[in-house]
């Protein structure tokens, strides 16, 4: 599916795309990397998408968990414990496809 | 008796079709009879080198590649100026203007690319042109010679180029730019932001984020350039350099497979055997390409193909890009894309100007940039294409090469001992090894504090610090302990809060990548607790002019509303000094049911929270609200809180002042301003003080004779009585202490430093000398007043009207739209 251009997406931000089987969190990293993530922190299902992003992590804004964006797995001293599940990202023509159906 | 030579035909007189004749007679010099069609007037030259002939650096006959004698000595029939119209596959002949045909046994297409034109309006005025070949060049010089300004659309490599060259011709030049970041296919923002700022030292400025709307006319001729945001960009030139497009309407009318470009093999063949493409017309799965680098490798493998040589094939290999604007060294390489385990490091000398970074993937380098020192550059392409392994290097890979490698697999501990005492250990300063183990020794230092003060030794970028305490652990031996020295902000800087923020200030630094960049952040775009505490710093300390950065922001302050646990939001609008109508209560009462609001509950600030609303509900709420004249209560913000009032004189039998009237005008002259972390207040009407303001951040207790002032109680974890910090007699002198007071915690505290730990850390003495003096106090209020004009505008009403729309709606969605 189409979700838009890496520029719809906030420089060190997120958006959200909604879905049947709950949200999916799309990033845009400080260096332009696109990320897709469910929106949802391994610790309580925090909002990914609404944490602060830097390098290529965000923070989850309830309890400021750090979550790899690439591989979903938390991070300092939460590494090891249970990981977001990633979403593949295909970036052509100035387009951004995740695979779900739309 | 030779056979007959075979028909070479190659359309395209520049770099590609050139450079595919010199690898085919490099192989094969007898095989062919060549005939090369080009649609510009002359020989083949450098396209790459027309910035320098733009900036007056070189001259047309310095970047010609292939003057007229190199055709002549292989006997290439030269076709200039004659533009290829058809291709005939079945006949296998070109068709060429003026009636022009050739044959071929095998074809070479090298079309190149065409420059892209945004359609705006009034695209076709004359003094509209792109930077592609020597008449662009000519076009511009000529505009230049006029002076004048120059707008060039496109903040890529080639506009940028034009740009300085303009500028160096004596225009003035404004690059707009779409996207945040200039050359972003190439550069990250730190280094962004230190390319804007050498390319304004050379007369260019830079609008990065703004989109081009219209060309604007006057008396038929190019008068300026429109942004969308209504931005007027007067300019007597426009350069249009936002990208190419390949060329392939030739193949494509010959019925070649094409897609953005000629669609090639591995080997550089078409969909037709006998017709083959190279440069930047090909597209090579999915990928086409503008850079010198991969398009000499196009020719090689294509004349591979023509000669009959065994060929490996077209593999993209990693290139390194380089701005060719004088004084400006630009480095960059290999990918920035993300992907599992990425790791960065990053060096930055503020003194110098420079940037480095250098990106890891699986102990390997992946790629880099580099920012005013770049001659590393090919060091690490070369390791990246190596695929090297750089573990051993790694704590001085930063550093480059001569460092790294003079140091490669050598204990770190036996290599600083090995370090001849002439040998620089700190860069900044320039501090050599002798220096500071002499230090140690003469002065008896024993900490890395002590070695800093003495000799400066890794005092500012801090990156040579592990090596002065290996010094110091090989001159003491046992008697060196690692000491721990005032807490830095966080783990991406060795400067405290407090530095940081004297550096703001003093150096009148007034953005997030040049803090980072002047103070030596250690990576490239700081992290959840910096990034908020300098978006804090830098707002208050340039106010109206610094430009908040929403997403330098906890997510509460950037949609102005309290997330929960679950997701969704609460919403509480202000209610001045406690004080709410009917009309108000009316407007809630509608939320509450339009929404079906979960709960509503009465907060401890003497207002309504509704809780349980949606993220994109809220601008709906806020309208609601907005009509009944309520704003933004900045429950959710490090900000004023609430001014907590009791009824006072107006009402009560003990109350001695207008407890509620001053609450009101308390609140009114102090909501919106931004606090180190959340700020509470609170008015009572007498010393029962039903209000509770001594457990707040700034408390007032009315008394028969004025107004008792408290300062830093908290009523949170460890609850805190507030100091008593002054009594004064009027209701004004109340005021303006509570803005100085205000103002002096917003500059004084640390960001998320409360004033209950900020007064303890500080003392109340210190608050107190600071604000004592009448001169220093209303210097304070008056400091406050001003940031407060920019502060007062209402931010719900502001999303009401469509600002940062993108927070409140997904990006996309699968479900059915209610």
């Amino acid at each position: 599916m189409d979700i838009g251009a890496p520029q719809d997406v906030p420089l060190r931000g997120a958006r959200r795309i909604t879905t049947a089987g709950g949200d999916i969190a799309v990033f845009r990293a400080g260096d332009g990397a696109i990320f897709a993530l469910r929106d949802l922190c391994p610790h309580k299902k925090g909002p990914l998408s609404q944490g602060i992003v830097h390098g290529h992590s965000v923070t989850c804004p309830l309890h400021g968990w750090v979550i790899d964006l690439a591989s979903g797995s938390p991070t300092g001293s939460d590494a090891g414990k249970a990981c977001t599940p990633t979403v593949p990202v295909l970036i052509e023509n100035g387009r951004i496809f995740i695979p779900v159906a739309s | 008796m030779a056979r007959p030579k075979e028909q070479l035909v190659v359309i395209g007189n520049g770099m590609a079709g050139c450079r595919a004749i010199e690898e085919v007679l490099k192989r094969d010099p007898d095989r062919y009879e060549i005939t090369v069609f080009g649609a510009e007037p002359r020989v083949n030259y450098d396209r790459i080198m027309l910035s320098p002939v733009l900036a007056g650096e070189k001259r047309f006959e310095d970047i010609i590649l292939n003057d007229i004698g190199w055709y002549r000595e292989h006997a290439i029939t030269l076709h200039a100026g004659r533009a290829v119209t058809a291709i005939d596959r079945e006949q296998r002949l070109v068709h060429a203007d003026g009636g022009l045909a050739a044959a071929y046994d095998q074809l070479i297409l090298a079309t190149g690319s065409d420059p892209v034109r945004l359609p705006l309006p009034g695209i076709e005025l004359p003094g509209v042109v792109t930077f592609r070949d020597l008449d662009d060049v000519e076009a511009m010089t000529a505009a230049a010679a006029k002076g004048g300004r120059a707008v060039v659309i496109g903040g890529g490599l080639l506009g940028l180029e034009a740009a300085a060259g303009l500028a160096k011709q004596g225009m003035g030049v404004t690059v707009v730019h779409l996207m945040d970041v200039l050359m972003e296919r190439q550069l990250d923002s730190a280094a962004s932001f230190l390319l804007g700022r050498a390319l304004a030292e050379r007369g260019v400025e830079t609008i990065v984020g703004a989109q081009s709307q219209a060309v604007v006319a006057e008396d038929g001729k190019i008068a300026g350039l429109r942004l969308q945001d209504g931005r007027l960009l007067p300019c007597d030139l426009l350069v249009m350099a936002v990208g190419i497009r390949p060329n392939a309407a030739l193949a494509a009318a010959a019925g070649l497979v094409v897609n953005r470009g000629v669609v090639v093999d591995d080997r550089m063949r078409t969909s037709d055997p006998s017709i083959h493409a190279v440069g930047e017309c090909i597209e090579h799965r999915g990928a086409t390409y503008g850079l010198v680098a991969p398009i000499w490798d196009m020719c090689r493998v294509a004349a591979q193909a023509l000669t009959d040589e065994p060929t490996a094939g077209f593999s993209p290999p990693a290139i390194g890009t380089r701005l060719k604007v004088t004084g400006v060294d630009v480095f960059s390489a290999g990918e920035f894309n993300g992907g599992d385990g990425y790791e960065d490091l990053v060096f930055r000398d503020a003194g110098r100007g420079v940037y480095r970074r250098v990106v890891l993937k699986g102990g390997k380098v992946a790629g880099t940039v580099l920012f005013g020192e770049a001659a590393d550059g090919p060091w690490y392409l070369d390791l990246m294409r190596s695929g090297a392994e750089i573990a051993d290097i790694r704590p001085t890979l930063v550093f480059g090469q001569a460092i790294s490698e003079s140091l490669r697999g050598v204990d770190p501990k036996a290599a600083v001992a090995a370090m001849a005492d002439t040998a620089e250990i700190c860069g900044c300063n320039g501090v050599c090894k002798g220096a500071i183990t002499g230090a140690i020794a003469a002065q008896s230092l024993d900490s890395l504090d002590g070695v800093r003060a003495v000799t400066k030794a890794s005092a500012s970028c801090g990156s040579c610090t592990p090596l002065v305490e290996q010094l110091l652990a090989l001159t003491l031996g046992d008697g060196f302990r690692q000491a721990t020295g005032p807490k830095p902000m966080c783990k991406c800087t060795h400067h405290t809060h407090e530095t940081v923020r004297a550096r703001i200030v003093g150096e009148a630094l007034k953005s997030i990548p040049e803090v980072m960049q002047v103070l030596e952040w250690t990576t490239p775009d700081g992290c959840a607790s910096c990034r908020p505490a300098l978006n804090y710093y830098l707002l208050c300390a340039w106010p109206g002019e610094y430009l908040d950065d929403q997403q330098s922001r906890f997510i509460n302050e950037r949609v102005h509303a309290n997330i929960q646990k679950d997701g969704t939001y609460s919403v509480v609008p202000r209610m001045w000094g406690g004080i709410t109508t009917a009309a108000e209560l009316r407007a809630i009462a509608d939320v509450a049911d339009r929404f079906a609001v979960p709960m509503v509950k009465v907060t401890g600030g003497q207002r309504i929270d509704l809780f349980g609303i949606k993220k994109e509900d809220l601008p709906a709420v806020w309208e609601i609200l907005g009509k009944a004249g309520m704003v933004s209560g900045h429950a959710y913000g490090k900000a004023l809180r609430t001014v907590k009032t009791c009824v006072g004189s107006e009402w009560c039998r003990f109350g001695t002042q207008d407890s509620t009237g001053l609450g009101v005008k308390l609140e009114r002259a102090t909501w919106g301003t931004w606090t180190p972390h959340k700020f509470k207040m609170a008015v009572s009407g007498c010393p029962r003080n039903c209000a509770e303001a001594t457990i707040k951040d700034f408390g007032i207790v009315c008394v028969d004779s004025g107004y008792e002032l408290h300062v830093g109680g908290n009523g949170g974890i460890h609850v805190r009585v507030t100091d008593l910090l002054a009594k004064v007699a009027t209701e004004e002198e109340a005021m303006e202490w509570a803005f100085a007071f205000m103002q002096l915690y917003r500059e004084e505290a640390r960001y998320l430093e409360r004033t209950a730990p900020w007064i303890e850390r500080v003392g109340l003495g210190f608050v107190k000398e600071q604000l004592e003096d009448d001169t220093a106090r209303q210097a304070f209020a008056a400091r406050f007043l001003h940031s407060q004009t920019f502060s007062q505008s209402d931010p719900w009403a502001e999303r009401v009207q469509g600002v940062e729309a993108h927070e409140f709606r997904p990006l996309a969605s699968t479900m059915a739209a209610e």
